[in-house]
């Protein structure tokens, strides 16, 4: 199992171009449709956590899973598995290919690549609602989010945790009424 | 070893204090590493960064890699390499003891039940960042909804479509 998650998790940091949320759909497809270690639903919450905390997210994220599924020594290993690609890759790039900023080929590639990446990401977004089949408010506040990230500066931690704050009011209230 | 122990030091603070992950750390690194440590010029800064933007993994792993080996070898890029992950590794550490702690208690289910509908905007919000850069004619827009079609509709593997999408690139451009 533990081999098994540095696999996976050395895939991740591997693929992961693009900025964090790159990760997103392959993590998504890895673990969530192929391998079931974690529920959709569990996967958004790491993902809610990995963006509450410093740091990378594609390294926190393969933190918290890491814990989820071996305790400390999964996350240990999945977090190695997520950073050694980086660290390999980087080395190599520093010693031998400094130059390689300058090849036309790369450059092109990621012409390719960028819009790709929108397109996985939109892909993550498109199954998760798929899948975690929310109500028309929950989708309106999905949406409301996107925007005000959008446009203004106001950090997502921020709207994480008036969320979370306002559900843990809404559906405390509710169960009152209900007792 | 002092400048060992300044570059744990300093892409450690990077870590620390780097929410929202990759970009977010930006103006934090640069002052480090531009203004107080002198470690690299201005412009060097950029070029370093392409190439963190370029290669895969999180930028900021790949800048402590770069920057730690820059300044002091191979011994220089484990240090700042592990510093920048520490400050995760623990805070993430902290967060889960607390979850699992509380995971029989209603309010955490409340709190991940409202907090969800909003990571699935942010998902989205950086689909559309991401965007604004990869669109640059129409020949990115079709491979875009190509790419989407495929990993969607014809359970594609992402892994794939990235290494097709380069191609794809290499072919058109």
């Amino acid at each position: 199992m533990l081999f098994d998650m540095f696999k996976t998790f050395f895939k991740v940091g591997a693929f992961t171009i693009g900025g964090g949320y790159a990760m997103i759909p392959i993590i998504q497809k890895e673990l969530v449709d192929k391998k079931k270690w974690v529920k959709e639903d569990e996967f958004i919450d790491a993902i809610a956590i990995a963006q509450g905390s410093p740091g990378a997210i594609a390294i926190n994220i393969s933190i918290y899973l890491g814990y989820r599924l071996k305790g400390l020594k999964g996350a240990l290993v999945s977090c190695l598995g997520t950073a050694l690609p980086s660290f390999l890759i980087i080395l190599l790039v520093a010693t031998v290919f400094f130059q390689f900023r300058d090849n036309p080929i790369i450059e092109q590639m990621f012409l390719g690549i960028r819009p790709a990446v929108v397109a996985l990401i939109a892909s993550a977004v498109y199954k998760l609602i798929k899948t975690s089949q929310l109500t028309n408010i929950r989708l309106l506040l999905a949406v409301v989010t996107t925007l005000i990230i959008i446009f203004t500066d106001i950090s997502p931690i921020y709207l994480i945790l008036i969320g979370g704050i306002f559900a843990i009011l809404y559906y405390g209230k509710r169960d009152e009424r209900r007792e | 070893m002092t400048i060992l122990i300044k570059l744990f030091m300093a892409f450690f603070k990077i870590g620390a204090f780097s929410f929202g992950g990759g970009y977010a750390m930006l103006p934090l690194m640069k002052e480090t590493v531009i203004d107080i440590h002198n470690w690299l010029t201005n412009a060097k800064f950029i070029d370093v960064l392409a190439i963190a933007e370029m290669t895969p993994g999180p930028v900021s792993i790949n800048m402590a890699t770069f920057l730690g080996y820059r300044v002091s070898g191979l011994l220089g890029s484990m240090v700042a390499t592990f510093a920048v992950i520490l400050p995760s590794f623990v805070v993430i550490s902290i967060i889960f003891h607390f979850v699992n702690k509380f995971k029989d208690s209603p309010y955490t289910d409340y709190f991940f039940k409202g907090i969800r509908p909003i990571v699935l905007g942010l998902i989205a919000s950086a689909a559309v960042s991401v965007a604004v850069d990869a669109y640059i004619d129409v020949k990115s827009v079709i491979i875009s909804i190509f790419i989407f079609y495929l990993v969607t509709f014809k359970k594609f593997n992402p892994i794939l479509a990235i290494v097709l999408a380069g191609l794809i690139g290499v072919i058109l451009y």
